[in-house]
């Protein structure tokens, strides 16, 4: 069992930080206003004053920041992204989570006390990848794509010197993290070098007498019946046509729910627990974090007997996306 | 006790929508232009809202019966009296409204629930929604909102020299 498991939740300015570092985060992960992080909407993340004042709030509380420069930068804007990791090592940040190996390479040069993470666009999905971000350049802790089942999991954690940290809650995607092309190839923005998966440039959403439709790109993704539940504008959460029927062609919308996994979690060594989400409001992270810190505490106390109460379950169902909550794959059966 | 009061679920009765449509829509819209103008500079910065410069908006309170249509240019936000297609259109119940405001629920929550609807440049509504999710404000709390409280407040404010 872990000694300690970590809570790493997500913020998209300042108030959502605070919120979290004030109902029981370890951790909050953040990025800049820029394309250096794989949130980069409108509005969205952190200017310098705003990282600053957060770095402090959280500092004097005990609590980690951690800032995401998790997309892959290209020759002509290679020095954005490592002006990006000399300010985070800058301003104090307790770690960057890099996906590129430049990056890596660069900030174990320049920065050799900043302490790495692997990004889960970085996409590794066994350990022999892991240690080899490891041995080359020295990180510390991995976060592992949606991919695996609980066994997998487990057989990474065993055989690697870096902490492992995994996805508890949110929002599901296809999971191709670091080489998804869909929103690419509908409106010529990805989410790995421009740092953004359907942008709000992209996107039009209309009241119409057959319900509320998504466009992407002019492109017709989703239309939603009167009272059904909405998802976000992503092509691999469209509905398509194909043989004449309607449906959820690539994957149906729906959100991560691990909480009953927990004492499986700690049972097996994982390190930290990661809160997708830094899209979200100030509302959704205060929602979140309060009952992932009940139930990390209450497991921690009594994992044998640990069960997510009613009102967890149907805090976390009020904010999820989609009509249903999974386990993903770590309740897999198969390999 | 009042910090953890939740607001109720409710929905302005139908009569009061239909009687809501037919009132004048400009002091409902003076109020809102006139506490968003009182806003800039202050509590909303005006920096990330240079976007907005030249855009039509529109409030849709859909219980209410409200439709607010403004403009935002270089002095701050100001109605507008002709019924042209706005850039951007947010719709969703008195209710809704209220508890984005205070912080209690979530935009993406309360759009996959269908109660709050974006029409027009989803990327304006992107940045009006994390301009104002950035707002380092104190939490909403109702027990500020007390008479007492008020009164106290409002003698503190009038002893200071400067009301910054």
């Amino acid at each position: 069992m872990s000694a300690l498991l970590e809570l790493v939740c997500p913020a998209g300015g300042l108030p959502a930080l605070k919120t979290a570092v004030d109902h029981g985060a370890n951790c909050v992960y953040t990025g800049f206003r820029d394309a250096t992080n794989a949130r980069n909407f409108t509005g969205l993340n952190f200017d310098d004053a705003s990282i600053k004042q957060g770095i402090e709030y959280a500092h004097q509380r005990g609590v980690k920041v951690l800032v995401a420069l998790n997309t892959f930068p290209l020759t002509d804007n290679w020095l954005q992204w490592t002006a990006a990791v000399d300010k985070a090592a800058a301003f104090g940040v307790d770690a960057v989570i890099l996906a590129d190996p430049g990056l890596m390479e660069y900030a174990k040069r320049n920065h050799p006390k900043l302490r790495l993470h692997l990004s889960v666009q970085g996409s590794a999905t066994n350990y022999e990848a892991i240690n080899f971000y490891h041995q080359h350049f020295g990180i510390q802790r991995a976060v592992l794509p949606r991919v695996l089942s609980m066994a997998q999991v487990e057989h990474v954690v065993k055989n690697t010197p870096v902490e492992i940290e995994v996805f508890g809650f949110g929002g599901l995607c296809v999971m191709v993290e670091g080489r998804c092309a869909l929103s690419a190839y509908t409106t010529g923005t990805s989410p790995n070098c421009q740092g953004a998966c359907s942008p709000g440039k992209a996107v039009r959403y209309e009241e119409t007498p057959a319900g509320m439709e998504t466009r992407l790109n002019g492109i017709l993704i989703d239309r939603f019946g009167q009272g059904e539940r909405a998802g976000y504008p992503t092509l691999c959460k469209g509905r398509f046509e194909v043989d004449d029927e309607t449906y959820y062609a690539i994957e149906e919308p729906a959100s991560l729910n691990t909480l009953e996994l927990l004492p499986e979690l700690m049972r097996i060594g994982v390190s930290a627990i990661k809160i997708e989400g830094r899209q979200r409001s100030p509302a959704y992270v205060t929602q979140v974090t309060k009952v992932w810190r009940d139930a990390i505490d209450s497991c921690r106390r009594d994992p044998e007997h640990f069960k997510p109460t009613a009102a967890w379950m149907a805090e976390l169902n009020k904010v999820s996306e989609g009509r249903s909550a999974t386990l993903g794959a770590y309740n897999r059966p198969w390999k | 006790m009042l910090n953890n009061l939740r607001l109720p679920d409710f929905t302005i009765p139908a009569p009061l929508t239909r009687l809501g449509n037919r009132l004048p829509q400009l002091p409902p819209t003076l109020a809102l232009v006139t506490t968003l103008n009182l806003a800039l500079g202050r509590l909303i910065p005006r920096e990330p809202l240079e976007m907005l410069i030249g855009k039509r908006f529109t409030i849709r309170v859909l219980d209410a019966g409200m439709t607010l249509r403004f403009s935002y240019g270089e002095r701050g936000f100001r109605p507008l009296f002709d019924a042209s297609k706005p850039d951007l259109t947010i719709s969703a119940r008195t209710r809704d409204f209220i508890a984005l405001l205070a912080r209690e629920e979530d935009p993406d929550t309360l759009f996959f629930d269908r109660r709050l609807l974006m029409e027009g440049d989803t990327d304006l509504g992107l940045l009006v929604k994390n301009t104002l999710d950035g707002i380092d404000l104190p939490r909403f709390d109702p027990a500020r909102l007390t008479p007492q409280e008020l009164l106290h407040r409002l003698r503190a404010r009038l002893a200071t020299p400067h009301n910054a």
